[in-house]
């Protein structure tokens, strides 16, 4: 009997051994753009992310040194249960190390559950709430490039310093809308500001003329749009038939992407505000990256700053690889490492990733130049100020992150 | 809630702005079933190729909005007929399945072209000098634009009714799709009248994405997100029927435009509520005819 028991035990211990064998470092990795590629925020993240990864692997110069690294891509059009379907099949059947970008916020948080359940990794770009690295942080994540704190304290509290002191918010009614518009209005409100009123749109609406008329009669100074992409541009496009400006109401575009800017044209979107992290005519690292991706791109369209951190947080993963010599296949330990080293890449500059995950660097509140001031295409915005790191992220005191209270 | 009256009638102008759109989509997609028999679900990619079409002619030719109001629907026509001469017309006397697939995958196919060229979020198209500012009619301001849409369409809608139901023309037309053999027998080109029915259709879906160019962007998904709406509008409004479906587009836009003052959240689905109900009390739409 005692044989028996022992010849067992040797035998898992055998199989064990093995499993952790198959499952200890290697040089394989796999990376997974996860995005919308061809609704509303294509062109704020889809395709162009996944140049940016590729122009990551490119750049990292792990392949030389023997590494193997894929990427592969989906589209998550948006919905919650497509894009975790789409990340449980990549995590478990083909053996994806990290899922990046992920832009709507929906589809982030579904998405940031999972990874966590499987150990996996998320370097979230494109999502804008900050939920990610406050009640819902978890060890498996990185939030990158912005986040709804940013903007409500870029965007938001510039204009109400400036005068804008009754706000009527237009709200994309998912996550990421409900997430900034709260922070907005703790933005207001922490300047003396009020909110007179807010209404929520559907995600992907066309006509917003309802919705302008309510804003309107609201007689708010400023209309905050906590709306994104295809619907920022189409309410802002719509304000100006309304005559909403020329009527002395402001628009607070509290996110908007040069992809939007172009597709509005400077006629329409001169002299809007807007916070990023990154813009393509920053510097010499910001240009000579953007020249490089925009050769790549098939209209030919300069990088948003959500495929720029696609390709920033990525840089920052394969250095943090490159240190541990090998592949773990562990989400968390991985992520964990990714906190130690600090970032600094030409694109966001010198930062570090907070113990809640969030990636702290310089945000940058911009204006939309107008047509006589722009030189040339993609030549539109005047950096109006800097708002250093420590300003533009949620203080790690307020943060609500559970991993903070260990 | 208290009801603010200005507010009301300013939602129920905009919300009639709107229902011109889908009276001018549901209609032609109305003509094209009425007389073709076929479930047009190009509809909404050939409604954006208009839109595309006025801002090719504007960038490319130099040629303004007006002339785009009348170049832009022939040359989609002409886009249609080869369609139909080419494609559609092998499917007549097949289930409506067929007629339904192969539109759908020319819609992708069209939609995919274009996306594949001009992104997602879509090019900018000015709004005419001459139509450009608005009046404040004490209740709202209204775009003059706008104001422009709704008379245009409304005019559009009118001459395509009295075109098909009161002319000699449109009796022919009607005659055909009844009983073709017999029509054929007088002499009448069925085949030839069928394309141009279809070329008619579509024409009046590229007339509603120039008209809809200067509003929303010019974007390759413009008539994707519009058509299930429409597709609603036409159940609703009775199958092939042109009166019901252009009674139908203006009121359902008006409710849509209350449900977005009154319920914001429900704004996109009032529609399709209202397509159940309508379907559960009388099957055939509100004006259709039971087969």
């Amino acid at each position: 009997m005692n044989k028996k028991i022992a010849a067992f035990l040797l035998g898992t211990t055998v199989a064990f051994g093995a499993i952790s064998g198959a499952m200890a470092g290697d040089k394989v990795v796999k990376i997974g753009v996860l995005n919308d590629q061809s609704g509303l925020y294509a062109d704020l993240a889809g395709p162009g992310s996944v140049i940016a990864a590729q122009m990551a692997i490119e750049d990292s110069g792990l392949t030389k040194k023997g590494w193997k690294i894929d990427v592969i891509s989906g589209d998550h059009q948006n919905k919650p249960d497509i894009g975790v379907n789409l990340a449980r099949q990549w995590i478990d059947v083909d053996k994806v190390d990290v899922i990046a970008d992920v832009p709507t916020s929906s589809v982030a948080l579904a998405v940031n559950n999972l990874v966590k359940e499987k150990n996996s990794i998320l370097l979230d770009s494109g999502a804008g709430t900050s939920d990610l690295t406050n009640s819902q942080c978890t060890p498996n994540t990185i939030h990158w490039t912005y986040d709804t704190y940013t903007l409500a304290h870029g965007t938001g509290s510039a204009l109400t310093k400036s005068g804008g002191n009754t706000w009527f918010f237009l709200t994309a009614d998912y996550a990421f809308g409900t997430a900034l518009e709260r922070d907005t209005t703790a933005a207001v409100n922490a300047l003396g500001g009020k909110v007179v009123g807010s209404v929520k749109h559907p995600l992907n609406t066309a006509d917003f003329s309802s919705f302008l008329l309510q804003a309107q009669a609201s007689k708010a100074k400023v209309i905050g749009l906590a709306n994104a992409g295809g619907d920022t541009v189409n309410s802002i496009k719509q304000a100006s038939e309304f005559g909403i400006v020329k009527g002395g109401q402001k628009l607070a575009a509290l996110l908007m992407f040069i992809s939007d800017v172009h597709a509005l044209g400077l006629n329409v979107a001169n002299g809007l505000n807007m916070t990023e992290t990154f813009y393509w005519d920053l510097n010499d690292g910001t240009r000579a990256f953007s020249k490089r991706f925009q050769e790549r791109m098939k209209n030919k369209a300069m990088p948003t700053m959500v495929q720029a951190g696609v390709y920033s947080s990525l840089i920052h993963y394969f250095k943090t690889l490159d240190k541990l010599g090998e592949n773990p296949h562990d989400g968390a330990k991985v992520v964990a490492a990714m906190k130690e080293i600090p970032s600094d890449d030409p694109l966001f500059g010198k930062g570090k990733i907070e113990p809640n995950g969030r990636n702290i660097h310089d945000a940058y509140l911009f204006e939309v130049k107008s047509t006589s001031e722009s030189k040339g295409p993609w030549d539109y915005y005047k950096l109006v100020a800097t708002i250093p790191a420590s300003e533009a992220f949620t203080p790690l005191d307020k943060s609500t992150c559970p991993l903070l209270k260990k | 809630m208290s009801i603010n009256l200005q507010a009301l009638s300013a939602q129920l102008l905009v919300g009639l702005i709107n229902g011109s759109f889908y009276a001018l989509l549901s209609l032609g997609l109305a003509v094209i079933f009425g007389m073709l028999n076929i479930i047009n679900f190009a509809h909404g990619a050939l409604y954006m190729m208009g839109a595309f079409c006025a801002y090719f002619l504007l960038n490319g030719l130099g040629l303004s909005y007006w002339p785009a109001l009348i170049i832009a629907p022939i040359a989609v026509g002409i886009f249609g007929m080869i369609l139909e001469r080419t494609m559609l017309k092998w499917l007549t006397g097949l289930d409506h399945l067929y007629g339904l697939l192969l539109t759908f995958g020319l819609a992708l196919i069209i939609q995919g072209i274009f996306q594949n060229y001009f992104g997602s979020s879509g090019l900018p198209y000015a709004i005419p000098d001459q139509l450009k500012g608005g009046m404040n009619l004490g209740f709202m301001f209204l775009p003059i634009y706008r104001g422009w849409v709704v008379i245009f369409s409304l005019v559009v809608c009118l001459l395509t009714w009295y075109l098909i139901e009161r002319t000699q023309l449109g009796a022919y037309l009607r005659a055909a799709t009844e009983n073709p053999t017999l029509v054929r027998a007088f002499g009448i080109n069925v085949p030839r009248m069928i394309t141009l029915t279809y070329g008619l259709g579509v024409g009046l879906a590229a007339l509603a994405g120039v008209l809809s160019a200067p509003i929303n962007q010019v974007r390759p998904l413009m008539g994707s997100d519009l058509i299930i709406v429409v597709f609603a509008v036409v159940v609703i409004g009775g199958m092939g029927s042109i009166m019901g479906s252009i009674i139908t587009g203006f009121s359902l836009g008006i409710i849509e435009g209350l449900t977005k003052y009154f319920y914001p959240e429900a704004s996109n689905t009032v529609v399709f509520v209202l397509m159940v109900l309508v379907l559960l009390v009388k099957p055939a739409g509100l004006t259709g005819r039971a087969t």
